[in-house]
């Protein structure tokens, strides 16, 4: 299972922070990813795509290319607001 | 030193912590963030920051790394707060000490900006109109980007 993670206004969208997704032998990116939770929450899977959120595997900054796997935390972030 | 954590804290006793860790600099600036309790015309009853452990420590860690190699700097302190905080609270604090007073005020400028839109927080506002996630504004931006223009 992979470990994937939303952030702020996102953890809103996919009702949770966290959730554990079962990656097929095919689905060996983080855009096949976003199209495994297409199929449940498509709403949240556009919004993943969106230009101004970035993504993060296993705390490195990565993109919708990045390889990844069963093992691995991919964290979605949306724009960050500190201060 | 960094620190991000859901605890209240206590300016003045930082401060005064943080002045006689940099003993011997001739500045010591600090900025002190707090929760707004207007937003626009309504009354805000909470705030809540959200943080990526370790990834958000990370981020501070190279924009204070940036700092360093900008301006003089002896010693800096970033608290950040995190979870849920009420109106009023201090959310945000950021001391720089350094020989003269320039390299202070510029370093604390440059580190608010950048914490403001390029650390990992996420921060959501509930108020008398409900509840809304809050991203920078324009204006964060800009203030962001004048750091890139003069250099």
């Amino acid at each position: 299972m992979a470990r994937v993670l939303f952030f702020g206004k996102l953890g809103d969208l996919a009702g949770g922070r966290a959730r554990d997704i079962s990656l097929g032998a095919q689905d060996k990116t983080v855009s096949a990813l976003v199209d495994v939770i297409a199929e449940e929450d498509s709403v949240l899977a556009e919004t993943l795509k969106e230009i101004s959120i970035r993504c993060v595997v296993n705390e490195e900054m990565a993109g919708l290319a990045t390889a990844i796997s069963n093992d691995d935390e991919i964290a979605f972030l949306p724009p960050v607001s500190g201060g | 030193m960094i620190r991000v954590s859901e605890e209240k804290f206590d300016p003045g006793a930082e401060l005064s912590a943080f002045e006689s860790a940099a003993k011997g600099a001739g500045a010591v600036v600090n900025f002190l963030g707090k929760v707004r309790e207007k937003a626009g015309s309504n009354d805000v009853s909470a705030l809540v920051l959200e943080h990526f452990p370790g990834v958000t420590e990370q981020s501070i860690a190279d924009i204070e790394q940036q700092a360093r190699s900008r301006w003089k700097v002896d010693e800096t302190l970033i608290i950040h707060r995190v979870g849920r905080l009420a109106p009023g609270e201090p959310i945000v604090m950021v001391c720089v000490a350094s020989a003269h007073r320039r390299d202070a005020f510029e370093a604390a400028d440059f580190l608010m900006d950048y914490l403001k839109t390029e650390a990992m927080f996420w921060k959501k506002e509930i108020s008398t109109s409900g509840e809304a996630w809050i991203e920078p504004r324009d204006q964060d931006y800009k203030d962001a980007r004048r750091w890139r223009e003069e250099n």
